[in-house]
């Protein structure tokens, strides 16, 4: 069994964070040189964790698969980042966005790391303007916010629809800051594949050199994964082509703890699918669900266009069903909705599968040139990639796996059970339960890389003693080795299908069977065919090209081999968990009303895998506590 | 529809054309989903597919890039390559796809170039110093709507390099400019605005990029249309630093 200790201060929650900065030991600037670091990942939490350690002194050694670090996933986050400033008045307050920010995870989150996390929330902000990120302002100079899905305040910050590329370029200018001082080492096109642990303890990772195929050996005293989520596990998703599991996959393989890997999010508002060849998904922003309206005709089968469906014969669900947040309901509700209209045959456009979001109205009320302020950039994309004009005919949309709340286990100094493997941002689990709601990721990411682990990993230092290690070290040349061997393997297959061909299968089998619904019957097929998909993968794959060159199918074919594995996990926790609960819909379990009926006699707690060397993997358990919120049934009505 | 494709195929240091036939493209597919089709059908055949390097595919990354009839990203303005879909393209059409061309991005396989250069660029000053923990107030700096939206027009920049591509002097400068003007229009970028303009646009040079002539080439196909007036404003910050003007270079007033 593995040791979970979540070690969340006693005392009040509004004042864990300062106990626990109180504790941490530090450790001096002298020391802190002799102490070296790897940030695995240059996404939010990544870039802002690196530059805010390469500051305090640490040598600091990132690693990145992208050609730079400014390409990471975070740079397409749209939406906006959360946060408690209350310049609205609104009667927001860091209780407020903890609160909702729990009953958003459907109460499967760790209350004391969500509060934290609300309590960062406000410094941020003030971080990311001192970097000089160019946040939407009013005519007064001060900054500008939106509301958001699952709030009824207005706490979102914007740069038009391209926050998250700002704030990254915030974060990757403080990291490029340092390493033109010569602090920081970045190491750019290098994929990590494994994590070495040596008595016990994260002390290095192994590489492969995406351009020379070199595999390398990197050591260090302490190991950060913010490598971000897996929702390519789905194969379609709104996540970047290259996006991948593999480092936290190879730690849990390494003895790390994975935590509810079934809690998957389906965003609402993505661009449907155009055709078999389509290579990924187009998330539209939530942002423009506060001024888009959502419907599906009343009637199964109208055909008409719909400017010719009067407004007595549109159905705007979420509005008729959610009354109170209308529109900006929760993701994971928008999404089931919009499946249940689409299963009635009440969807629209190509194949049925999809819903309308329509800005006629906002364009009659607020004219077109407010509209195309707020939104023009996302107008621009939908029409360059549907070739429709949204400003006079609505967006069809349709939701499509997005981010996995899921990862692995940290405690609440964001250490894996593995001491000195940290694990921030999408990569852990910690802080958005069963659901996350819409500008939270950012803030996320931001406040565990430039806010908790700069305070936290000290505390380790100061109380660990590390043995000299090299390269040399036999665990070091034995994952080398394994990772050689691991490559030659998928090389010399030479069978008959794609890595694509086999991801694309992965995908489908997953969607359909553990995507927005399951039961227990789905997951029942889905593992068994993924176990077939993967042994037929291992026989039949064919992977083009050389170990030793740029080799894209490669780099491909290692990540989907490492999906094969982890998405008969996340089924295996959608089964094991028989409740329903935010992302996680098990039709088992449902209200008459058919929404979420969470159990929590039997499930207020985080599933954590254990990895085993033979059979299955072992399910352990941290018990969730909550002492200042009381749960409740979710309800936006 | 069909295509007649002629792709840049290189590895090592010499290179060459080699013809394709794409068949069945709908129109619906984007540039980029149209060579992943290609591609499978290489691997299956037994042959290398085409690299190229892309990553979000939704023209915010700044990772993909090829130039294609000669044009960055393509024919449609305000593009990047993986938003660019087929249906811009005519049933028989012959396509040219080439990678990046200029010294300051080395080819390293078939489409795909070396960009770093532009990341050293960055790390010469194209940041506001500001150590985490140091932030005033947000609500503290105020700043014009006017100025945040002008700021926010040359933070757009995306880092894909077609400034570079298109210029026939092998330019960074749009680059290198957007970047001074982002930070440039900001209060929180005043007291480095000089020394950023001459330390970047000093490491552009460096990195073995040419000159900017005012070819206007970059604003043409920038994905992000970033316009060149950010060049005269990084030009003017730029001279006046080198007289001495500015923060940091003896103090005389801006």
């Amino acid at each position: 069994m593995l040791k979970l200790d979540s070690r969340i201060p006693s005392g009040p929650i509004e004042g864990k964070w300062s106990k626990r900065l109180q504790e941490v030991a530090l450790v001096s600037p002298a020391n802190k040189r002799k102490l070296s670091i790897i940030v695995v990942g240059t996404g939010l939490a990544g870039a802002s964790a690196a530059a805010s350690l390469s500051e305090l002194g640490y040598k600091v050694s990132v690693f990145t698969y992208n050609d730079s670090a400014r390409r990471a996933h975070s740079i397409a986050a749209q939406g906006g980042i959360n946060a408690a400033k209350n310049y609205q008045n609104d009667n927001d307050s860091v209780y407020r966005l903890f609160y909702e920010t729990v009953k958003g995870g459907d109460f499967r989150a760790r209350e004391a790391n969500v509060y934290r996390l609300a309590e960062l929330s406000n410094v941020i902000i003030d971080q990311c303007v001192a970097q000089g990120v160019p946040f939407a302002r009013e005519y007064g100079g001060q900054l500008a916010n939106r509301s958001f899905g699952g709030a009824l305040v207005s706490r979102t910050f914007y740069a038009r629809g391209q926050t998250g590329q700002q704030l990254l370029l915030g974060a990757y200018s403080a990291l490029m800051k340092e390493v033109g001082r010569g602090s920081c080492q970045i190491h750019n096109r290098m994929e990590m594949i494994d994590l070495v642990v040596v008595d016990g303890r994260a002390r290095g990772i192994i590489t492969r050199d995406l351009v020379t195929g070199q595999i390398e050996s990197h050591v260090a005293d302490a190991v950060l994964l913010c490598t971000g989520g897996y929702a390519n596990v789905f194969f379609l998703s709104t996540n970047a082509k290259h996006c991948n599991a593999t480092a936290i996959w190879r730690a849990y393989k390494r003895g790390a703890g994975f935590a509810n890997p079934c809690f998957t999010q389906i965003h609402p508002t993505c661009i449907p699918q155009a055709g078999d060849y389509q290579s990924k998904l187009t998330l539209m922003s939530e942002s423009l669900r506060n001024d888009g309206r959502i419907w599906v005709p009343k009637a199964v089968g109208d055909e008409r266009n719909a400017v010719d469906i009067p407004d007595n014969e549109r159905d705007y669900y979420l509005e008729r069903i959610y009354p109170a947040f209308g529109n900006l309901a929760p993701r994971d509700i928008s999404s089931r909705a919009a499946k249940r209209m689409c299963d009635e045959g009440r969807g629209v456009g190509p194949g049925k599968r999809g819903v309308y979001l329509d800005f006629s109205d906002s364009i009659a009320r607020l004219g077109r040139n407010v509209i195309e302020e707020r939104y023009g950039n996302l107008f621009e994309m939908y029409n360059r990639i549907t070739g429709e004009d949204p400003y006079s005919s609505p967006m069809r949309i349709y939701p499509a796996p997005h981010y996995t709340m899921g990862g692995l286990w940290v405690d609440y100094d964001l250490m894996s059970n593995i001491p000195g493997l940290f694990v921030l941002g999408e990569a852990n689990f910690s802080d958005h339960g069963a659901n996350r709601l819409g500008a939270s990721a950012l803030m996320q990411g931001l406040a565990d890389g430039y806010f908790v682990i700069p305070n936290t990993i000290g505390d380790y230092f100061a109380n660990t003693r590390l043995s000299p290690v090299d390269a040399n070290h036999e665990e070091f040349k034995a994952a080398a080795n394994q990772a050689h061997v691991f490559i030659d393997k998928l090389l010399s297959i030479n069978g008959s299908r794609t890595v694509d061909q086999y991801h694309r299968d992965l995908g489908m089998t997953m969607l359909e069977h553990c995507g927005m619904s399951r039961t227990k019957e789905s997951l029942t097929t889905a593992m068994k065919t993924v176990g077939e998909l993967r042994e037929r993968f291992w026989q039949d794959v064919k992977v083009s090209g050389e170990a030793c060159d740029i080799n894209q199918e490669l780099e491909k074919a290692v990540r989907v081999a490492d999906y094969f594995e982890l998405a008969e996990l996340v089924c295996r926790d959608a089964l094991e968990r028989e409740e329903s609960c935010g992302g996680h819909f098990r039709l088992e379990h449902q209200t008459p009303e058919g929404e979420t009926l969470r159990d929590d006699e039997n499930f207020a707690h985080v599933a954590v895998w254990e990895h085993q060397e033979q059979g299955p993997a072992i399910r352990n358990v941290e018990p969730l506590v909550f002492e200042t919120v009381k749960l409740a049934q979710r309800s936006y009505k | 529809m069909n295509l007649t494709l002629n792709i840049w195929r290189q590895k090592g240091k010499i290179g060459k054309f080699v013809k394709y036939q794409a068949k069945d493209v709908s129109e619906h597919m984007s540039f980029l989903e149209m060579l992943d089709v290609l591609n499978q059908e290489l691997i299956l055949k037994g042959e290398e597919p085409v690299h190229f390097d892309h990553d979000c595919r939704e023209g915010i990354c700044g990772t993909c890039g090829m130039v294609i009839n000669g044009l960055p990203h393509g024919p449609l303005k305000g593009t990047t390559v993986c938003q660019l879909h087929m249906r811009h393209f005519k049933d028989g059409q012959e396509i040219w796809i080439e990678p990046w061309r200029s010294r300051g991005f080395p080819i390293l396989k078939d489409l795909m170039t070396d960009k770093s250069a532009l990341d050293r660029i960055i790390q010469s000053g194209g940041f506001i110093t500001v150590r985490t923990g140091q932030a005033a107030k947000a609500e503290a700096i105020p700043v014009p709507k006017s100025d945040a939206e002008l700021s926010m027009d040359a933070a757009e920049c995306i880092g894909c390099g077609a400034c570079v591509a298109s210029c026939p002097n092998g330019s960074a400068m749009l680059f290198v400019a957007a970047k001074i003007t982002h930070l440039g229009f900001l209060p929180q970028g005043q007291p480095e605005r000089m020394q950023r303009a001459i330390n970047m646009i000093t490491k552009a040079e460096e990195e073995g990029f040419g000159f900017c002539s005012n070819y206007a080439e970059c604003e043409a196909v920038c994905p992000k249309n970033i316009s060149i007036s950010t060049i005269a404003r990084a030009n003017r910050d730029f001279i006046r630093a080198s007289f001495g003007y500015g923060a940091g270079k003896g103090g005389k007033a801006l």
